[in-house]
């Protein structure tokens, strides 16, 4: 039996006395895209922040791979990992923001292999050498010495995907990777996003984009208020909506 | 004058026509009025009780080049150790541990809060304090022989020097957008490689030149240590002019020399600010 590549069970994170996250439970399968969708402050972001850790939970537990998040069980007590630890978590995950966050001093190419040459300390040349095969492959392989400010978001965002695929994770969070972009620089980015999910790598994706959502992922979640609502093939939830704040939702959107 | 003339739809015609320079006469006048005014100083110098020829004559001195050179190898030192202080001290500063950073806002307080004399001054009288320093029992020295004025200066300048860096540094930390840190974490760096990395190099931009300020006030702090024997600049050319009475011209001799080091630093400054300039707009274009 194959078992979910992450297990969020009964999660809730709080930012003082507003409820960001409540009692969430979900499963995420290898291979599977999903896409997260719902109104600003619903919470969909913070889940995506709390499964790599840029943000801690409150309760409940997260597991990647079959390993416990940020936590360590012992004598019926959780103990926080280290500094160390949870850097080494995160590596299994790559991280897509929504304003791209790359580093400004730095060169495309340079963006892409600082994870694997100074957290991995892999080999440069062949770091180097797969970087200029991730620059190929989102399409920006004659851009590989421009520096972040030369490219256009569009370029960036993608950039930021090779950078995070560098660290050859086994899932990738998109935080609304094309919220930022000026409407005509999209369909660039999104196409680098499908393009991922036909090599089978698991993806979540916070988004606006439904259409995106209708044609690629497998199942869509609808938060609301912190929790979900509802979720399910992308054409049932998009298409055909049980719950009435879906619909809501829904209607509000297109 | 003759109008320009008309276009068919009664437009006059302006092409063709130059932007007039305009004469500007307030700015001549006021530039001929700083001229006199200068000059007038300028004369009443030459004719004031001063021996010129004594400041070419100890321009080049060598007990004024020796000073010269003291006051640069002092104020480099100190301002590594004030910079070197001034990025741990901001790094504890914002660690999320609190006794990091109680010991870090300590001691920027008490170096801040006294008089950069006073300080030398107990460094340099160290020994009255405690007469030897080391291990008991194990090895110990004499204050008086280790605090030399050099020892004394260095610590005295450095330690004060890290205080105010220390706030620097920090502002420029703090100016690197959140998101740098998040990425940084994303790709599993840790807090201090990430400061180290992608942070520092970010914030060097940005604290170059408060610190280019710093230095230059660090070159000239470096005269307070005449108080305590350090032989700079200002201490040697006081001591030519206890022996030969000619009090302005030494002074005007350590001036002009100061006036030279700051002048030169400025543009170093410059080239230092193009290189952490990599990756913005006003470069890349």
């Amino acid at each position: 039996m194959t078992r979910p590549l992450v297990a969020i069970r009964s999660v809730a994170k709080n930012f003082g006395e507003f409820q960001a996250l409540k009692n969430v439970s979900l499963d995420v399968w290898p291979g599977e895209v999903m896409c997260l969708i719902g109104a600003s402050g619903s919470g969909k972001t913070t889940l995506l922040r709390c499964i790599n850790q840029l943000a801690t939970i409150d309760a409940g537990g997260i597991w990647l791979d079959g390993e416990l998040l940020g936590v360590r069980e012992q004598g019926g007590k959780l103990h926080r990992l280290s500094e160390r630890e949870i850097g080494r978590q995160r590596l299994k995950t790559g991280m897509v923001f929504q304003r791209f966050n790359l580093f400004p001093h730095k060169t495309a190419l340079e963006n892409i292999t600082e994870g694997p040459t100074q957290v991995q300390w892999r080999k440069p040349d062949e770091v180097r050498a797969e970087a200029i095969e991730l620059l190929r492959r989102v399409g920006l392989a004659a851009k590989a010495n421009s520096y972040p400010a030369q490219l256009s978001g569009g370029q960036q965002q993608r950039v930021a995907i090779a950078r995070a695929l560098a660290m050859k994770p086994m899932l990738m969070l998109f935080d609304e990777p094309t919220s930022a972009l000026d409407p005509e620089l999209v369909g660039e980015v999104l196409a680098v996003m499908k393009e991922l999910a036909r090599t089978g790598m698991t993806m979540m994706v916070v988004t606006h984009e439904l259409g995106f959502a209708r044609e690629v992922a497998d199942r869509v979640v609808y938060m609301d208020q912190g929790a979900i609502v509802e979720q399910g093939r992308a054409s049932d939830v998009l298409g055909a909506p049980r719950e009435q704040r879906t619909r809501a939702f829904l209607s509000a959107v297109i | 004058m003759k109008p320009a003339p008309a276009l068919a739809d009664g437009f006059p015609d302006l092409s063709g026509m130059q932007i007039a320079r305009e004469p500007h006469w307030f700015r001549w006048f006021s530039a001929a009025l700083i001229l006199l005014v200068l000059t007038a100083i300028a004369r009443a110098f030459a004719n004031g009780q001063i021996e010129w020829s004594y400041v070419s004559r100890f321009l080049t001195a060598k007990v004024i080049l020796e000073g010269i050179v003291n006051t640069m190898v002092m104020a480099v030192l100190a301002m590594a150790l004030g910079i070197v202080l001034g990025i741990v001290v901001a790094v504890m500063r914002l660690s999320p541990n609190p006794v990091l950073k109680t010991v870090a806002a300590g001691y920027t307080w008490l170096f801040r809060g006294t008089p950069l004399i006073l300080q030398l001054l107990l460094w340099f009288n160290l020994a009255l304090v405690f007469p030897t320093i080391g291990i008991p029992g194990l090895w110990s020295v004499r204050a008086v022989d280790v605090m030399t004025p050099f020892l004394a200066a260095l610590l005295g300048l450095g330690i004060n020097q890290g205080a105010y860096t220390s706030e620097v540094m920090r502002a420029g930390m703090l100016s690197v957008d959140i998101g740098q840190y998040e990425a940084a974490q994303a790709i599993g760096m840790g807090r201090l490689r990430a400061l180290r990395r992608i942070v520092l190099p970010q914030a060097m931009r940005v604290v170059i030149p408060p610190l280019g300020n710093e230095f230059i006030g660090m070159v000239k702090a470096t005269s307070l240590a005449s108080v305590i024997q350090y032989p700079e600049l200002l201490h040697n050319a006081e001591n030519i002019y206890y022996a030969n009475s000619r009090v302005i011209e030494l002074l005007i001799v350590a001036g002009l020399w100061y006036l030279l080091v700051v002048s030169i630093l400025t543009p170093l400054q410059m080239l230092l600010e193009r290189r952490f300039a990599r990756g913005t707009l006003r470069l890349a274009r």
